[in-house]
């Protein structure tokens, strides 16, 4: 799904976390939003979800003004900073709350709720720990779990904040392959974000370099290393 | 020389053991002169004329109505004190306002007024000479003197207990697996119930049982709405103390023990709580 992002700001109070930004993302693309703490990414990729409102601008969803939706008729399948599992479910219970919060006329049957996320479990590498409680769960695997229950919903696209920002340089490096690997077998329009240029760089078709609620640079890894448009993306890229 | 040079550490909070074991022994004798010694002597006076005689004045129609009432008045008001104290809750935590802060003192209040006030309050609001209180009493539902008066100052004195308990533990829960479920598709009312409740059960639980022992045992308000009418108005307290005012010792702690043993059967769930689910409890965040 193609996104667009229109002019788009946010105000927190008297604290301006975006000044109007525009965005326009490819059907397919994996984009990476790219900047030091407190450049508003997490507040961009929540307006995208739907979990927060802009204060002016809209959102374009292929073409049509997403601005209004809901959050749940966004359908973005969204992995939070620290995961956010349902600590009182199982890994299976977890995976299958969306399809079961579906209304009944579009919800599918047990066996089929069960087939899915024996699936999904196969497609994270991860077929056996469906009984288990998140609390029992190694931070790696928690993460593979929380992308398991945002696709399970078979969403139109899927955000991620700092999908590997807890976890440690080796477990990082892996689940970095995993999530090309989601994003390349699903097509999903994937964004997430990172302030870790590295992985912004080797992960992204497209980085977003954000600062202090400004887009400093589009473009692709190459481009941006190659040609940084301005001193703080210099700075940023080579620290 | 190993002998000369060994030294004992000491952790600087530590006090010498002569210092300890004083603390420890008047700690023991405050606790047995102010909480066991009057527990005990409850069921001494209770028994004083063997346990028959306390059972029979149990079973007497005044004793009856009185446990009847006090268990209709909690089985009603705690249940709707746990709704409200669950919506304040959720209220104050899952959403950003201003006032806030405000709402969590006023949330406080019953427990800075005297229950005497409140209840002079709530005469003061619904009893006969007020306009309101007045139309009432003429349209047949008297408020003071009455169960809803009784239900409404046991309201008012308990219903910081649920609130005060799940505040520090949905703060410390945060809004993100809430937003998860949003995200999945989950309408807010199914989030309420497959994710936020399940989350605080075990303090929610808690704060029940602390409001459902202070809603039974609450004297101050209860006794200025009620008006004490025996078989009517009475409730297990007041009535405990009319009784002993008419020197029936027997009955007095008769009663006094039945509501004793609720208060241990409630410290002994709350510690089993707290044994069990010590990490789902306000009790841990509040420090
Ligand atoms: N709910 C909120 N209320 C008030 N201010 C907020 C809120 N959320 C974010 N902000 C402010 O908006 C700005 C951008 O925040 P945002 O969380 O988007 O940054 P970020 O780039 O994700 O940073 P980090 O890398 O630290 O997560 C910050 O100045 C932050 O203090
Ligand atoms: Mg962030």
């Amino acid at each position: 799904m193609h996104i667009e992002i229109d002019e788009i700001s946010k105000a927190f109070g008297t604290t301006a976390a975006l000044h109007p930004v525009s965005l326009s993302i490819p059907s397919g693309a994996l984009v990476a939003l790219l900047g030091p703490s407190g450049s508003g990414k997490t507040t961009l990729l929540r307006i995208l979800g739907g979990l927060e409102f802009p204060t002016s601008g809209r959102v374009l969803f292929d073409g049509q003004d997403a601005t209004g939706l809901t959050v749940q008729e966004r359908r973005a399948g969204f992995v939070f900073q620290s995961y956010a599992l349902f600590r009182h479910m199982t890994v299976f219970e977890n995976i299958a709350y969306g399809l079961n919060a579906r209304p009944r006329a579009t919800r599918p049957t047990k066996a089929e709720i069960a087939r899915r996320v024996t699936k999904l479990l196969e497609l994270i590498q991860l077929p056996d720990i469906g009984a288990r409680y998140p609390s029992q769960l190694s931070g790696g695997q928690r993460q593979r779990v929380a992308l398991a229950r945002a696709l399970a919903i078979e969403p139109r696209m899927l955000l991620l904040d700092e999908p590997f920002g807890a976890l440690d340089a080796k477990v990082r490096k892996e689940l970095r392959q995993g999530l090309r690997d989601i994003h390349d077998t699903t097509g999903l329009t994937t964004v997430f974000v990172t302030h870790d240029q590295e992985e912004a760089m080797e992960l992204a078709d497209l980085v977003v370099v954000m600062s202090m609620g400004r887009i400093e640079q589009i473009g692709k890894p190459a481009d941006i290393r190659a040609r940084p448009a301005t001193a703080f993306v210099k700075d940023f890229i080579t620290a | 020389m190993s002998d000369a040079t060994q030294i004992r550490f000491r952790a600087a909070t530590e006090e010498s053991p002569a210092t300890r074991w004083t603390l420890i022994a008047l700690a023991f004798a405050g606790l047995a002169i102010l909480v066991f010694a009057p527990l005990i002597a409850v069921f001494v006076e209770a028994l004083a004329d063997g346990a028959v005689e306390a059972l029979r004045s149990l079973a007497s129609p005044d004793a009856r109505d009185a446990i009847r009432l006090t268990l209709t008045i909690a089985a009603i008001s705690v249940p709707l004190n746990a709704i409200f104290g669950v919506a304040a809750a959720w209220f104050i935590t899952k959403f950003d306002f201003r006032g806030k802060a405000f709402l969590i003192t006023l949330i406080d209040l019953p427990f800075s007024v005297s229950p005497v006030v409140a209840g002079l309050c709530i005469v003061l609001m619904f009893g006969a000479n007020s306009a309101l209180g007045g139309w009432l009493v003429a349209q047949g539902y008297p408020i003071v003197f009455a169960m809803p008066g009784i239900i409404l100052a046991t309201m008012f004195v308990t219903f910081p207990f649920v609130a005060r308990e799940l505040i520090p533990v949905m703060i410390e829960q945060g809004r993100a697996e809430e937003e998860a479920a949003l995200t999945l598709g989950a309408s807010g009312w199914r989030v309420f119930w497959t994710v936020t409740l399940p989350n605080i059960r075990w303090a929610l639980l808690y704060g029940v049982l602390l409001c459902n022992a202070r809603a039974m045992g609450e004297f101050g308000a209860v006794a200025v709405v009620s008006g004490k009418i025996r078989g009517e108005t009475a409730t297990i307290p007041t009535t405990i103390e009319m009784l002993y005012q008419e020197y029936l010792s027997v009955a007095a702690f008769s009663l006094a023990a039945v509501l004793t043993l609720l208060a241990l059967l409630t410290l002994l769930l709350k510690t089993l709580l707290e044994l069990r689910h010590a990490d789902q409890l306000a009790a841990n965040h509040r420090h």
